[in-house]
Formats: structure tokens, sequence, C-alpha cells
């Protein structure tokens, strides 16, 4: 067996009140794809964020090529070749493709070695991007470009830097199945020279797909590692959590001719949505399923209020509705629950109470205008045990509640509001594995309670698990209406890409 | 035969896109100009019909003489906008380094071009204590230059001693901003070297901003910060620089203040930066950072002197030209937000 490309061993990482890692290890070949997994604050991202020069180890070594090395500061991991492409993308919108890539290490003019070569950085660019296949010109702004197309860019700059060692961090989290496939194709072609790349995920489907080992890593210290072709996902599950999870939740079958709640005719605006329609009925799920671009989002987003309508009627319990902003929606009882929870859903910095009695907050307000305040807490207090809410108190930051804390307040805030029709978008993004499952029982506890749901999800899985029926959209319009339990992934697939012409 | 056929027809689908890419993104690109050069010409058709006495030399060059000034704060600032900063400091440091000046020259009886580097200097080290302080201790930049604003301010009354300090000693000063080199080489065009100073400082300007790696890291740093910093790039190191540069700008505008008055006035100055920070933001500067012109900028001193110079040439109040001034500002900021909901 040849040396590895990277060893970590020993990693010791302390934080003021957290040890993040604890004996962290982690093996990496050269011309493999090697996962790493673990629930959100397991320590992956830290122990990363040491290999790549972002935060400095306490204790341990790393040995890259057979030598030991010192890593201190993210410029000296991309000159010896270990380069990261972050899941939020670290691109910056308003400059080119190409000076994105070359920022910081710009060609100069030969002659006045202050100017910069504009010419020479779109050359090497266009290089670049011809080895990865992609059709962009060097000198469109980031701005302008697909969040795959970033991720591409991305990519493409750490090519740049020759890397060996590339990580991923969740790079499929806002790719759809199509581009995903595209990105394990170059992942692959990259494995085949030699390069070793540690893939973060929680879609453990498609580790299953792409990669070669798997490590685990729980509460910062490591786990195992295993080739992935010999461990189950559901091994690898128990692994991540360290206790067995939950069942798979058959969720109750809905009413067949309960009472419609909400009804579309004809939704229409240019090219993002055309001429949708559909019914929501009372305690179900709708399952939105399409692509990454199929207008899902624009059509919640539409009904909600959130951006203009062209033409379209919206029936709320068969009475017509004027939905110009998200406030007439909450007053029909319409929420919805953004994917990106932490910019459009919370207010991170305030509290769980603040964040919760936000919309009605003139039902807790005394003759003067001032907050009755016991009832605020009772109320609070009440939700957050109905929904399982895990928080030391009312007065913790949301900001330091996990995901599927944060998910729940923001279900909290508009339960309280009275809303019965609610949209989720993407409700378990971020989401740990063990937290999801309790989304999902959240989602059909709320439905038998006579709740109406609509979901967005780019998830398959997801969709097929918890939708009475589901609705497959592409280029902004409705290819099927399919019953949840005659569904399949091929069967949605097949919709999902109805492309015209 | 065939196939040779499919990749020519190819070829030219590509080549077709590619240009109508180009096409747009030139659009796009001048339509900003254009309409900002535009608002520019509308400004000047209006107060030429209204005024016989506006559309002369005089008046023409009185309107870019009196852009000079502001318009070197302004171009300074662009740069520290750029990087969704904000300097307000730029008003009074402008003051104190023309204090400074006055001090080498007057005080000190230092040869007139030491006095201009002294000012000059006094400039940058401002914008190096605005930059250590926004980057290393971390204070937010309104902040730090608002502390910065008051301390030049200060010291600017404490050097002084309050009290106008005169060039007597030195006749040559006077001559930076007020004689005429052009007018020596041209007889009868005799073009303040204010001007010419303030294009060459303009011109600099935009060398820097859209050729060098300062204003690339400038527009880096404004886009996305964190990026940019996990990009390698000594996030605090630039951000020191932009400061600086920002300084040189302001240090410069002391100068053609203090030469074209003969004199160091060191209550004046408060109150500059705004106008400058407005200047920028009519020349389609954003205030949230990574994208700006110089151009835009100069347009944007331009309209707003032409617009003074107007108004006042149509006998409009003083009090009243601030109003319209101000009504002015938003009306161009909220030109700029249309234009880009429908870019």
């Amino acid at each position: 067996m040849n040396q590895p490309l990277v060893l970590m061993e020993g990693i010791e990482k302390r934080f003021p009140g957290v040890h993040a890692l604890q004996n962290a290890r982690f093996e990496l070949m050269p011309g493999e794809i090697h996962a790493l997994v673990g629930e959100n604050g397991a320590g992956k991202s830290t122990l990363m964020k040491i290999l790549t020069g972002v935060y400095q180890k306490d204790a341990g070594k790393i040995i890259y090529k057979g030598k030991e090395v010192d890593i201190p500061n993210p410029r000296a991991a991309q000159e010896m070749g270990i380069s990261i492409v972050h899941q939020e993308l670290n691109l910056m919108p308003h400059l080119t493709v190409a000076q994105n890539i070359f920022i910081g290490r710009e060609p100069r003019n030969k002659r006045f070695p202050m100017f910069l070569d504009e010419e020479e950085m779109n050359r090497r660019t266009e290089e670049l991007l011809e080895m990865l296949h992609l059709k962009v010109d060097p000198k469109t702004k980031v701005a302008d470009l697909t969040v795959a197309k970033q991720q591409m860019v991305e990519i493409a700059k750490a090519l740049s830097f020759n890397s060996e060692v590339l990580i991923m961090d969740e790079p499929t989290a806002a790719l759809s199945e199509a581009e995903v496939e595209e990105l394990f194709n170059i992942l692959r072609k990259l494995k085949q020279k030699g390069m070793g790349i540690i893939y973060i995920s929680h879609r453990l489907e498609e580790l299953k797909e792409i990669a070669d080992r798997v490590t685990v890593m729980r509460d910062g210290q490591y786990i195992g590692t295993t080739r992935i072709d010999e461990i189950s996902i559901d091994k690898i599950i128990s692994m991540m959590v360290g206790r067995e999870i939950y069942e798979t939740l058959r969720e109750k079958d809905a009413e067949q001719n309960a009472e419609v709640v909400l009804e579309v005719r004809n939704l229409k605006r240019g090219r993002e949505i055309k001429n949708v329609s559909f019914k929501l009925k009372k305690g179900e799920i709708l399952g939105f399923a399409g692509l990454v671009g199929a207008g899902r989002t624009e059509v919640a987003r539409a009904i909600f209020g959130a951006d203009p309508i062209e033409s379209g009627e919206i029936y709320v319990k068969g009475k017509k509705v004027y939905i110009k902003n998200p406030s007439d929606a909450i007053k029909h009882g319409i929420a919805y629950l953004s994917e990106d929870r932490k910019r459009y859903g919370l207010m991170l910095g305030l509290d769980v109470e603040a964040n919760m009695i936000l919309p009605s907050m003139q039902d807790f307000l005394n003759p003067i205008g001032f907050v009755r305040k016991k009832k605020a807490e009772k109320v609070c207090d009440e939700y957050i045990k109905k929904l399982k809410i895990k928080t030391p108190s009312l007065r913790q930051k949301v900001k330091n509640l996990s995901g599927g804390n944060q998910q729940k307040v923001i279900i909290a805030k508009w339960l309280m509001k009275n809303c019965d029709i609610l949209i989720f978008d993407e409700p378990t993004r971020g989401i740990d594995i063990g937290a999801k499952n309790e989304i999902y029982r959240l989602l059909n506890e709320l439905v038998s309670e006579g709740k109406s749901i609509i979901m967005i999800s780019s998830e398959l899985p997801e969709i097929l698990r918890m939708s009475h029926r589901i609705i497959v959209m592409c280029e902004g319009r409705i290819t099927a209406e399919i019953d949840g339990k005659e569904a399949t992934e091929e069967l949605i697939m097949k919709y999902a890409t109805m492309y015209e012409n | 035969m065939k196939t040779n056929f499919i990749i020519r027809w190819k070829m030219g689908v590509l080549i077709k896109m590619e240009t109508a890419q180009r096409f747009r993104f030139f659009r796009r690109g001048a339509l900003r100009q254009l309409l900002m050069f535009g608002s520019l010409f509308l400004l000047f058709v209006f107060f030429s019909i209204a005024s016989p006495n506006f559309c002369t030399f005089e008046n023409i060059i009185s309107i870019i003489l009196a852009t000079c000034v502001n318009g070197m704060l302004a171009l300074g600032v662009t740069f520290v906008i750029i990087t969704s900063g904000i300097d307000l400091s730029i008003g009074t440091v402008m003051t104190l380094s023309a204090v400074m000046s006055g001090v080498f020259i007057t005080y000190w009886h230092l040869p007139v071009w030491i006095g201009v580097l002294g000012g000059i200097g006094t400039g940058i080290l401002c914008g190096f204590i605005n930059g250590v302080v926004i980057s290393k201790m971390k204070l937010p930049p309104f902040i730090a230059t608002l502390g910065m604003m008051m301390i030049a301010k200060g010291l600017a009354l404490v050097i002084s001693g309050a009290t106008p300090i005169y060039y007597t000693d030195a006749p040559g000063f006077s001559e930076i901003s007020m004689g005429s080199i052009i007018g020596k080489l041209i007889p009868g065009a005799d073009i303040p070297n204010a001007i010419l100073i303030f294009i060459l400082f303009a011109i600099l300007a935009n060398i820097i901003l859209t050729k060098t790696a300062i204003g690339r890291y400038d527009f880096a740093i404004g886009s996305n910060e964190e990026a940019a910093r996990l990009s390698g790039l000594n996030v605090d190191k630039w951000k020191i620089v932009i400061y600086m540069l920002c300084g040189l700008f302001v240090g410069m505008g002391g100068i053609l203040m203090a030469s074209r008055l003969n004199s160091a006035q060191p209550a004046l100055g408060q109150g500059y930066e705004l106008d400058a920070i407005a200047a920028v933001v009519i020349g389609g500067t954003s205030l949230s950072g990574g994208e700006g012109s110089i151009i835009g900028t100069v347009i944007g001193a331009l309209i707003m002197s032409t617009l003074t110079n107007g108004l006042r040439i149509l006998s409009v109040p003083q009090e009243w030209q601030i109003v319209i001034s101000g009504i002015i500002v938003i009306g161009a900021v909220y030109l700029d937000i249309i234009r880009r909901r429908k870019g």
C-alpha cells in the first residue's frame, strides 16, 4: 500500500467552553474519494478548517505527502495544494469568473508589473474551464451564474493551484440531480488523475455512489473508517448518532373528500411560473418535487405574496382572495417557511420568545402597548412543550439553537398566528438526521390536527416518504400530479425532466 | 461533409451567443454611464436655457474649479465605499492637512514642496490610523472615522490656535491652485492648475481602481470580505492601504483648498465629507460595496457643483439650494435602484 496523501492524527482543538476535537483522526489516499460524515457539531468542519489553515490545532500532527507540516493560514494550505470548496460558496459576486479564480495572485503585465494582465488571466481561466468542460465566459460576473456553475468555478479555482487535495463541503446541498451527476463525473475524473478528495455530505445515499471509503465522526471524536461497499447506510447512521434512530414513520392516509383549503388557478409570471393550478386539501401533505430552478419556490413565494404575479386566482377555503403582500397571506392563514431560515425566518440575535411572538405581537399587547410578559411566556412555554423544542430557556438567543430547533421555533411562530396552511421550503435542509425525523413526525402531527402542508423538497426520499400527493414541476410548469402511494423516484424524475421541445 | 457542416453551424451559434453576451454586458455598463452623463447634460441644457450667463467659458471653468476640492475627497472616499466602508473624517482631515502645510511653510519656513508633501502625508497618516482602528481593532468604519473626524477637527484648531494660517512668505503656494501652466503654454486658455491637478488625480484613481491589484482587492473586499480572506488575501493590510489611499486624495484636497484660499482655515471642512459621499453615491457607487467607478464619482461631483452654480446664477436663495441638492441625492439614488431592479 502506498503512503497516504494526508494523515491527521491525535488532533485536539478547544474553543472556549467546547472541546471541539478530541483525538481526531483522518487519512486520505491519493486517487481516493473519502467521505467524512457526522452530525452537525461532530467536528467535521473544525477538522477541515485545521487542514486548510483557518484554525490552528492545539495538539496532534498533520502528515502531508510523508512529511509533518504546519499550516499557519489558508494561503499556506493553498500553496501546499490543499483546497476547499465551502458549502457557502466563497466567491465575490461582483467580480468575474477569472478575477475570482486568480484573486490574490493575478498575472502581472510583463513590462509594468504594477498592472494586472487581464488578458492572460482570462486565457488561463479559459484553459481551466476547458478542463472541466464548462462553457462559461471567463468575463461573466459570478453573480450571473447558477449555484452549480459557481461551484464549478470554485473547483476550477482549486485546480488552478494544482491542488492534490480537494475538500468538498456539502457540495450537492443546492444542486439538482442532473447537476449532481455532472459534479460526480468531474470528481471521478479528478480522482483518476490521482487527486485525493474529501467529501463531506449529509446525503448518505450519495456517498454510496461516489465515495471509496467513509470516516465517521461523532462529538469531536473519530469513530471509524471503512470501505463504503462494506457498510450499509443504516450502519453509518447508527455510527453517526450513536443510538438507534426512529423507525420510518408511516403517515396517516389523508381523507379522500376532505375540504379544499387552498386552490390556485392559472398562476402566471413570465418564464418562472407558467399556468400553475392545484388544490390543497385539509389535513394533507402536498409534496412539490422538481429540480432546482423548476419554479417551486417561485410559486410558493407568489402565493405568499412575497413576489408579484401577472395573473391567476387564489381561493382560500372556497373564497377568492387577493394577496398583494405577505401580510395579506398571513391574514388568510398562509405561512411560508423559507429554506434559508437564517436569512428569512429568524432574528438570530433575538431570543426564542421574541422570535415566536413577533407576528402575533398584537395579541400580547396591553392597552398601553406594553407586551404582556406573563401571557407571552405562558404561550411560548406551551409551544416549546408541544413541539419539543430543546432550549435552556425562553431567553436563549436563537442563533445558539441547532438547525432542527430553529426550524421548530419558526413553526411555533406561525402556529401561534393561527396559520393553518403551511408552506415548507426544504424543511430539513442543513438539519441533522436525528433531528430530521423529529421534523417529519411534527409535520405528521400537524396534518393529523387538521393543518395543511405544502412541502417543497429536493430530496426525493423525503418527498416519497411524507407526501399524500406529489406535484412535479419542470421549467415553471406542473408536469404531473402523482398519488403518494404510486410514486417512485424514477417516475418523479421522468416528470421533473420533461422539458419542452 | 455533413458533420463538418454541423460543427460549423455549432461554432456559429457559439460565436453568436458570445457576442450576444458581450453586447448585454456592454449595454449594462454603458447604460448606467449614459444615464449619468445624460443627467449632467440635461442640467447643463436646462441652466443654459434659463440663464445666458451660465454657458460661458468663465462660468464652466468656475464650475469645474468648484468641483476640485469636493471631487478630490470624493475620489478618495470612492475607494473606501467600494469596500463597503465609509470615511466620515475626510472633511476635517482635509482641514488638518491644510493646517499642517501651513505649519510647515509659514511657521517653520520650509520650502513649499515640503509643505505640500507634509499636508499629503498628514492625510495618509490619518488614513493609516483609520485603517488600523478598523481592521485591527475591529471598530465599525462609521464609528472609527467619526472619532477621527472629531480628532482631526480638534487638532486643526489646537495647532493653528483657531486662527487662519496665511501663506504670506510663500507666494508660490497659491500658484499650485490658481496659477495656470496651460495658460502659459496656450495664451488665452487660462485654466487654473487646480483643474489640471484634479484631472490628473482622477486619471490616477481610475488606473489604480481598474488596472492594479489594489483596485481589484478593493472590489473583492467589498463584494465578499470573508471570501477574500479565505482566498488568502491579507484583508487587514489591504484595508489599511485603501484608507491610506483615501487619505492621500484627502491630503491633496487640503492642499488645493489652502492654496486656493491662500490660507489654511481651521474652522472650515466639517460637512465636506457628506458632500463628497453624496457625489460618490450620485455617481452610482453602492454603499453596500463591491460596485463603483471613478468616472461615476467625477460626474457625481460635477452634477453637484453644476447644480449649486446654476441655482446661484438663477438667484435661488442658498437655503433652497441645499434643499434641492438633498432632493437630487435621493432622486439620483432612487433612479439607480430602479435601473438595478430592471437590470
